[in-house]
């Protein structure tokens, strides 16, 4: 819920109470194969939000009947720790956690090809292992990645930030306190490489300029935070390219010149002779 | 909604056909909205309530005041919470158990525009200070799925809203509060509503019907209130828009929601 938007919020320099300027994202980091049981999966750090998301898929839908005959189900489950947020939470999925599962898994639907896996689920899980504001932003740039490590086919990878509004001023990637205080959030998922906005919430009071002003706002973060999620997937393949190198190569046997010359002759001389 | 329901093929391809002559299957402009009907007082057991009809599409909303306690962080302010119950008397595709994910998301798309807007000071609800505070359930029933749940229940919440009446109460001096017989209204500030609009192929439809909904898989709800100020969105499904396309479709809704508001407005002053 956005609050009366009377708390202070940006400095009589323009900087915001962490600092940002009013367009600048949060730290992110990502880092791309963090657990091994999940066929793939990726931590996310952006700002004090610490979130893993962990792809299993396609595999054996249960129970069967919620199969699409033409198509993989992508079903998402995003969860918040008990020790994420400052009150414990409980443990039971509430509404807010059903609603952004239910939407995200709409979100990551709209670039993968699951057209390829008919009558198979593809499952997301995302464990919100600190909350910082901002969480089902980051669990779908966390997804995303995910999904890629997962090797599953995609028209694009979606990426996602909030644009909102504190001290009536548009800002990128609202924080905590910036959303609690703020009068309004807007979180958006937004592909790229494909000019698509598969994400798309608003709660606030937002006048009509100031809502694409935020929609301009987030759409240019999204592509940021793309960038940053590209690197991390190359990242993983740099890594183990490295720790190839470190192992100590095998000797290569030598063969002698002329015995490895001499042998396809003689097969090729023998042949049109058969 | 009905996301059970399988359209067939040759229902969808007309219903395409007919888009691409700019009409529509039940004879409508593209953002003509169905015939409204809100009929308040429904219920004389309910603090407010309200029958809301648009075209086939019904559904009644309730609101009940308990007395509680307010949330910790939030001491001197009342609580509001809505709740919608998709039932299989509406639709063959409803199903009896606990909330679906569209009930879910029906429930709180409505409860963003209520709470964004703040139609209702929840301060005044505030009784004794980090001790009493009116609780508002706001419940919706659907009766009749025939598309466009949202923008019904927005309606039907606004309308309850805008016609309950709360008891007044009197704090003794050991600090018990007493509710009264006598009733006062709710005083609400704005009355949001809300649009939403399915894309079909490359058309923008507003007010769908069953049928129009099972074809799209993009729907957009914006939340107005009167000044024009836009209190919520929901994107919803598996479709795609461009930043483009939402700013275009942002327009074309917020004119919609001056023709809702004014059949709300119509109807509350006729109680």
């Amino acid at each position: 819920m956005a609050g009366d938007g009377t708390v202070q919020l940006i400095d009589e320099k323009g900087k915001r109470v962490d600092g940002r300027d009013l367009d600048e994202l949060r730290p992110l980091s990502i880092k791309i194969g963090v657990l091994k049981n999940a066929d793939g999966s990726a931590e996310i750090r952006m700002g004090k939000n610490i979130i893993v998301a962990a792809v299993y898929g396609p595999r054996e839908l249960h129970p069967k009947h919620r199969a699409l005959p033409d198509r993989a189900l992508i079903q998402c489950f995003y969860r918040m720790a008990t020790f994420s947020v400052n009150d414990r939470k409980s443990p039971a999925p509430s509404r807010r956690e059903k609603e952004i599962s239910m939407i995200l898994a709409d979100s990551l639907s709209s670039v993968v090809l699951t057209e390829k896996y008919p009558r198979t689920a593809i499952d997301v899980y995302m464990q919100v292992l600190q909350a910082d504001g901002g969480t089902r932003c980051a669990s779908l740039i966390a997804a995303s990645v995910a999904l890629a490590d997962a090797g599953v086919p995609m028209r694009g990878i979606v990426s996602s930030v909030a644009a909102g509004l504190i001290n009536d001023k548009v800002a990128l990637d609202l924080y905590d306190l910036e959303d609690q205080k703020g009068s309004g959030d807007m979180p958006l998922a937004y592909a790229p490489t494909l000019d698509e906005i598969s994400l798309l919430q608003l709660d606030g009071i937002f006048t009509i300029d100031q809502f694409e002003e935020s929609l301009d706002l987030a759409v240019k973060g999204a592509k940021e935070i793309f960038e940053i999620q590209k690197n991390a997937l190359k990242q993983k393949y740099t890594d183990i390219r490295a720790d190839v190198k470190e192992v100590p190569k095998a000797e290569a046997k030598e063969v002698p010149k002329a015995e490895a010359k001499e042998v396809p002759k003689a097969e090729a001389k023998e042949e049109p002779k058969a | 909604m009905g996301d059970n329901y399988v359209i067939s093929e040759i229902e969808k391809d007309h219903i395409l056909f007919l888009l691409e002559q700019n009409k529509r299957s039940d004879n409508r402009e593209l953002n003509q909205i169905r015939e409204v009907n809100i009929e308040t007082h429904y219920v004389g057991k309910a603090e407010g309530s309200a029958v809301v009809t648009l075209g086939d599409t019904k559904l009644i909303v309730g609101v009940k005041a308990i007395l509680g306690s307010p949330f910790p962080d939030t001491p001197n302010t009342g609580v509001i919470t809505i709740s919608a119950e998709l039932s299989p008397l509406a639709s063959p595709y409803f199903e009896i158990g606990p909330p679906s994910n569209a009930a879910i998301e029906l429930a709180r798309v409505t409860d963003r525009a209520i709470r964004e807007s703040h139609c209702i000071d929840l301060s005044k609800l505030c009784i004794v200070p980090e001790k009493s505070v009116w609780i508002l359930f706001i419940d919706f029933y659907i009766l009749n799925d025939a598309g466009n749940l949202f923008d019904a229940a927005t309606l039907g919440a606004i309308a309850a809203l805008a016609t309950a009446k709360i008891p007044k109460t009197k704090v003794g001096e050991d600090g018990v509060v007493e509710v009264l017989e006598e009733k006062e209204p709710l005083k609400i500030d704005h009355y949001p509503v809300s649009v939403t609009s399915y894309k079909v192929g490359k058309f923008n439809i507003f007010d769908a019907n069953f049928k129009e909904e099972r074809v799209s898989n993009s729907r957009l709800t914006f939340g107005f209130d009167e000044d024009d100020h836009i209190v919520s969105v929901q994107k919803g499904r598996q479709g795609v828009y461009t930043p483009e396309e939402i700013k275009k479709i942002l327009r074309e809704s917020l004119l919609v929601s001056k023709t809702l508001r004014k059949e709300l407005m119509k109807a509350l002053s006729k109680k």
